[in-house]
């Protein structure tokens, strides 16, 4: 499915703004993007498996609170650097 | 004790800036008269650390994280013009509850012994001591630190306003095995084993008072330096005043006792002559009532002592006389390896300073940067 990248994350993705990835979960479409551009999974997922606590993700425009949350193939999906200061 | 300045010293200097808004160097003639300041790199991210290694002068590793993304390190093998991100950046173990703890900067960069090439080891915030053997791209925490059932004893949660630190990880020049780092609410620790043993190395050192000084949590050393000529001589400026430790001994001396008391020994960096053990620099904050941590009455000055200490000696010609409300964090004041020593620092205002003259006179080298961390001196691979 599509997902939309945000800037600070474009140099692993070659300047690109969106990716194909697959997966059920939010959490898995970041382990697909991870292996697509490596290093880009520990920059927004912290080691106890957390998004960091700037970043959300949006499935069709809603923001949704857990990885676990379920995607399909059809859905939209956004991550979001949001909110961190000046 | 060498005599003679190291080849390094016939180099011209570039001082690696770092900052909250990305990284510069600021480069020297041979003679450091001109002073040449980079175009940023890493305009945005937060880089606590740019650090040369000595081994190979060609490379450069720097701390970085952003507002937004997590904690990494770059690697440099053309002394900045190119970096490749570390594989696996620094990060604690996963916890079976997924509550464990999670590095929010790498703060501490240090260059590992001469005899083991692609060795480095970084500190983190929160207090975590991670090691890479491959020159920064995969990196290890050391467990018998970080995952030590008696971690909560040595490592207290609240210090710094942007996190417990550890820093001033350090390596005995003699023995890469001998370690001793420092810690924001945890104080002095030594390893003799490479980091699978410790002990705390505190006595004699003030804390808050109604604070216990024995409770290990309550010590706040802000910069620890070993000297590379006599690496049995510890210096150290801590929250709680400037002290100087000669092993095998074990009880810090307040040598900022010496200190003028209108300015107090309350300070953040630590920096140490190259080559003369009895002689240190720091640069004294206000420490009074609020702690603006500032300089004393808004007049900036480098205090120096030649003889470990007895005496202190205010280094202020060329620093502006008066409104000059600089702070300088631990990291950002440094050496070079010339004769006569050439001292820097920077401020939070984003000033960089220096000296080629031991401290005795002083010149703005840029100007208007972002907010400093840290100021390392490296010398330009030639």
């Amino acid at each position: 499915m599509r997902v939309i990248i945000p800037s600070a994350l474009h140099s692993y993705t070659g300047g690109k703004r969106q990716a194909e990835a697959v997966g059920k979960t939010v959490a898995e479409l970041i382990k697909d993007l991870d292996r697509q551009f490596p290093g880009f999974g520990f920059r927004i997922v912290d080691e106890q498996g957390a998004l960091r606590p700037h970043i959300r993700v949006s499935v069709n425009l809603e923001v949704v609170a857990s990885l676990d949350s379920v995607v399909k193939p059809t859905d939209e999906v956004a991550l979001i650097q949001a909110f961190s200061g000046g | 004790m060498p005599k003679k300045p190291s080849p390094a010293a016939k180099s011209a200097v570039a001082l690696l800036v770092a900052t909250r808004k990305g990284a510069f160097i600021v480069r020297s003639d041979a003679a450091r008269r001109s002073w040449k300041l980079s175009a940023p790199l890493f305009l945005g991210h937060m880089i606590h650390h740019v650090v040369q290694d000595p081994r190979d002068p060609r490379v450069l590793l720097a701390a970085a994280r952003t507002g937004h993304l997590g904690p990494t390190v770059y690697r440099s093998k053309d002394f900045g013009r190119t970096w490749k991100e570390a594989v696996r950046p620094p990060a604690f173990k996963k916890a079976a509850d997924g509550k464990g703890r999670v590095v929010d900067h790498v703060f501490w960069l240090t260059p590992g012994h001469p005899s083991e090439p692609g060795v480095w080891l970084a500190g983190t915030s929160p207090h975590g001591l991670f090691r890479t053997a491959d020159g920064g791209a995969t990196w290890d925490g050391l467990d018998t630190f970080n995952e030590s059932p008696r971690y909560s004893e040595w490592c207290g949660g609240d210090a710094t306003p942007d996190g417990p630190k550890m820093h001033s990880v350090t390596i005995d020049p003699r023995d890469p095995a001998h370690l001793y780092i420092g810690m924001s609410s945890g104080g002095i620790m030594e390893s003799p084993d490479g980091g699978r043993t410790w002990t705390s190395l505190n006595k004699g050192l003030d804390v808050v008072a109604g604070f216990d000084a024995s409770d290990q949590l309550v010590h706040d050393p802000h910069c620890l330096r070993q000297h590379p000529a006599n690496p049995d001589r510890l210096y150290q400026q801590n929250h709680c005043g400037i002290y100087r430790l000669d092993r095998p001994g074990d009880t810090w001396v307040r040598i900022g006792r010496n200190m003028p008391k209108q300015i107090g020994d309350v300070g953040f960096p630590m920096t140490l002559h190259p080559r003369n053990p009895d002689a240190c620099w720091v640069f004294p904050m206000d420490g009074t009532d609020v702690w603006p941590r500032t300089s004393p009455g808004g007049k900036p000055a480098v205090y120096g002592t030649r003889d470990a200490g007895k005496t202190w000696k205010r280094l202020d010609k060329g620093l502006p006389k008066k409104d000059a409300w600089l702070t300088v964090k631990r990291q950002a004041m440094c050496a070079d390896a010339h004769d006569p020593v050439g001292l820097y620092f920077g401020a939070t205002q984003g000033s960089v300073w220096g000296s080629r003259d031991e401290g005795r006179s002083w010149a703005k080298l840029a100007e208007h940067l972002p907010h400093i961390y840290a100021v390392e001196a490296a010398a330009v691979p030639r």
